[in-house]
């Protein structure tokens, strides 16, 4: 069972953490929550709960004036442009044992959130207090950053504060700055129902996987039937949307560049076959959007209606 | 004029006997291809001939033409030429639709062609026999035309531009300036010629008889006014197996009275059955091929358990003697399918002296087989009905030589 909201809050007084406790309503917003805790209190923050392709969890928690662009985050960790999307609601329940709405960096208490990575917001630490939910968003605490270091060193966490805001390039020569802090370890989560086990399921072949190190083990790929055809769905996007398109691209080569600099050669030097494999592979991709296009342009010709005149 | 041998029909099992409804080699052996080069009267695919399409196309030829897979052809230097000085031409290629399970053997002209559309920037038409398959394998007209319209999902997947690509089955497009064109190679062809280049009989029911006009024409422009008009001269390069030669020297031999230009022949081998060269692969036994709509399972089960090796019977020996690569299936699937001509290399050395054992190469060619079809399920699944249609629409190819 996870932690409970006083189980925490009885934490934080071992740990002679100087805190606020306001209680209200139950608040799924930082709006409703804004009404009920006003400014003067602290800093109101908003907290994001996503994923990653592998399947490895991360919080973001910031100020609720600053702008998160989740396509630059994602480059910054390594993920390439589109590499993130939000946790479905099992993630929620099952990794961080919070309710919707009730996102906060506190979750990490928990042992079930173990591997999930948290990053604080830089602007954190200009602010007097900060305000977070405690496991409940009936209650917001408001404390101090040292206080909430204070907490997370307790459990044996690093405090990483970053610059939210920040945008370096990210290339050849500038590796991407957050990638430290993408968790060495995945998180598989039972599928529920199918809607979401498209995106639950062990990486699906169409995916990265394909061109993985050929030092790995080939994950064995879907058998039954019903599987499959959940694995294809996602796979079917990058034919006909452009940033599936874009991102398969992107993942193929990412993965490929990687895996090339797992195995300590010069990217410069990449292998002409694996390039070449690379680039059949993305042709063959490509052919299948246009075909796709087309495909869809026929079918708008054969029923399009004469123009009226 | 070709050289037109009346003796193909041989069916004593001291000949081999190649062509396009019977394929066995002599005496239960290897089917002899020089013996079929001179038979048949066509040219060896020789090392200037890949050179000159590396020159032209400025990429890497094809694994096929690397290493011979596609060994033989009629006039493909005169295509060459005639490319070099800004003569463009289409390919023509077909399939057989008798079954909905295709195996890797029967991608292997289509991987080419498309190579060779890719390559060349050349538009294609597909045909798709399915009124052949009705007659020779007595199937209801409607079972051809869905097997048609299936396996046309399975050709799509290989990769195909839609933009430069035409697909049709002879059931819904005979007629028209096609028909005229099967009437004018029929009035070619006595019954006796026919019966002599492919082995008909009198008890033959006549629809076979009229067949070889049907697979003969798509070699003309002509045949496909919605794609070629005006274009009379342009040349046709046919990708096939060297089993379907007989129809396409039967065409080579019509075309001139006709005033047509004589189709371009590349020619490929026959793909071994896992069992070995000698063993047939068929459609009743699902363990003598791998099959594109097999698991990963399926596959390493199959190579593990029925790919013929050609190892030593003990580590030993085999450390001793090394593998017989002659016979050795893995090694040979591995020549078709495995891209990277140093790594090859390296597995032929190793394993022939001893040093790499059977296990290790079938693990390599389940990896390479298991991508293949991966990669080919994949794209078999976003090909829709809609696609097909697309494909299949008597539609202009503005852009097929782009």
């Amino acid at each position: 069972m996870g932690f409970s909201k006083d189980q925490l809050l009885n934490r934080l007084q071992e740990l002679e953490i100087d805190y606020t406790k306001y209680e209200h309503p139950p608040v799924l917003t930082v709006e409703a929550q804004a009404k009920y805790v006003s400014s003067s209190e602290g800093a109101l923050s908003k907290n994001l709960f996503f994923k990653d392709k592998k399947h490895r969890y991360y919080i973001v928690s910031a100020m609720v004036d600053t702008k998160v662009d989740m396509k630059v985050l994602s480059q910054r960790l390594g993920l390439g442009k589109g590499g993130v999307r939000m946790a479905p609601e099992e993630a929620l329940a099952q990794l961080l044992q919070v309710s919707l709405g009730c996102v906060t960096p506190f979750a990490v208490v928990n042992e079930s959130a173990r591997d999930v990575s948290l990053l604080l917001d830089q602007n954190f630490k200009n602010q007097k207090r900060c305000i977070f939910h405690p496991l409940s968003n009936e209650v917001s605490v408001s404390l101090n950053t040292s206080g909430l270091d204070k907490f997370l060193k307790s459990i044996e966490r690093d405090p990483v504060y970053v610059d939210l805001e920040a945008n370096p390039a990210v290339g050849k020569d500038q590796p991407p700055d957050l990638a430290v802090y993408v968790p060495s370890n995945s998180v598989v989560i039972p599928e529920i129902t199918s809607e979401t086990s498209t995106k639950q399921t062990p990486p699906p072949k169409s995916v990265s996987a394909e061109v993985k190190p050929v030092a790995s083990a080939k994950p064995s790929k879907p058998a039954s039937k019903g599987k499959s055809v959940v694995v294809e769905n996602s796979t079917l996007l990058a034919f006909k949307n452009p940033e599936k398109f874009v991102e398969e691209i992107m993942d193929k080569t990412s993965a490929l560049l990687l895996s090339e600099v797992a195995k300590g050669e010069n990217v410069e030097a990449l292998a002409e076959t694996r390039r070449k494999l690379l680039t059949s592979e993305l042709t063959h991709l490509a052919i299948m959007f246009k075909n796709t296009a087309y495909t869809e342009g026929f079918h708008a010709g054969k029923h399009s209606q004469p123009k009226r005149l | 004029m070709e050289v037109d041998k009346k003796d193909e029909n041989e069916s004593e099992s001291s000949e081999q006997v190649v062509n396009p409804w019977e394929v066995s080699a002599k005496d239960g052996g290897k089917i002899d291809y020089d013996k079929l080069i001179d038979k048949f009267g066509c040219q060896r695919l020789d090392e200037s001939l890949i050179d000159r399409v590396q020159r032209l196309t400025s990429r890497q030829p094809h694994v096929f033409l690397r290493r011979g897979v596609f060994f033989a052809h009629r006039d493909f230097n005169e295509i060459l030429d005639a490319y070099e000085k800004g003569d463009k031409f289409y390919l023509y290629t077909g399939r057989g639709p008798s079954s909905e399970a295709l195996h890797l053997g029967h991608l292997i002209p289509f991987m080419f062609t498309k190579y060779l559309q890719e390559a060349f920037k050349v538009p294609l038409v597909i045909q798709l026999t399915d009124d052949e398959k009705c007659m020779w394998k007595n199937l209801s007209v409607e079972e051809s035309q869905r097997l048609a319209r299936e396996n046309a999902k399975d050709i799509i997947a290989c990769g195909f531009d839609v933009t430069k690509t035409f697909i049709f089955s002879d059931f819904d497009y005979v007629g028209g300036a096609f028909y005229k064109n099967m009437v004018k190679v029929s009035k070619c062809v006595t019954l006796n010629k026919a019966m002599g280049i492919f082995g008909f009989s009198g008890e033959d029911h006549i629809g076979k008889l009229s067949f070889p006009p049907v697979q003969a024409v798509p070699s003309f422009p002509s045949s496909f006014p919605h794609l070629f008009p005006g274009k009379d001269n342009l040349r046709c390069l046919i990708p096939c197996a060297i089993d379907q030669d007989p129809y396409f020297r039967m065409t080579r031999d019509v075309a001139p009275r006709l005033g047509y230009s004589k189709p371009a022949l590349i020619e490929s081998s026959f793909f071994p059955a896992l069992q070995g060269e000698n063993g047939k692969m068929s459609a009743s036994d699902p363990n003598s091929a791998i099959y594109v709509t097999d698991t990963a399972k399926d596959i390493k089960n199959k190579i593990n358990k029925y790919a013929f090796s050609g190892g030593q019977d003990s580590v030993e020996k085999h450390r001793e003697l090394g593998a017989n690569l002659e016979v050795d299936i893995p090694v040979k699937y591995l020549s078709f399918f495995l891209e990277d001509d140093s790594e090859l290399e390296h597995i032929k050395k190793e394993y022939g002296e001893g040093r790499m054992l059977t296990g290790e190469v079938k693990k390599k060619l389940t990896e390479v087989l298991t991508e293949m079809v991966e990669r080919h399920r994949r794209s078999r699944a976003a090909v829709t009905d809609e696609m097909v249609d697309a494909f299949m629409a008597v539609r202009p190819l503005p852009s097929m030589f782009e």
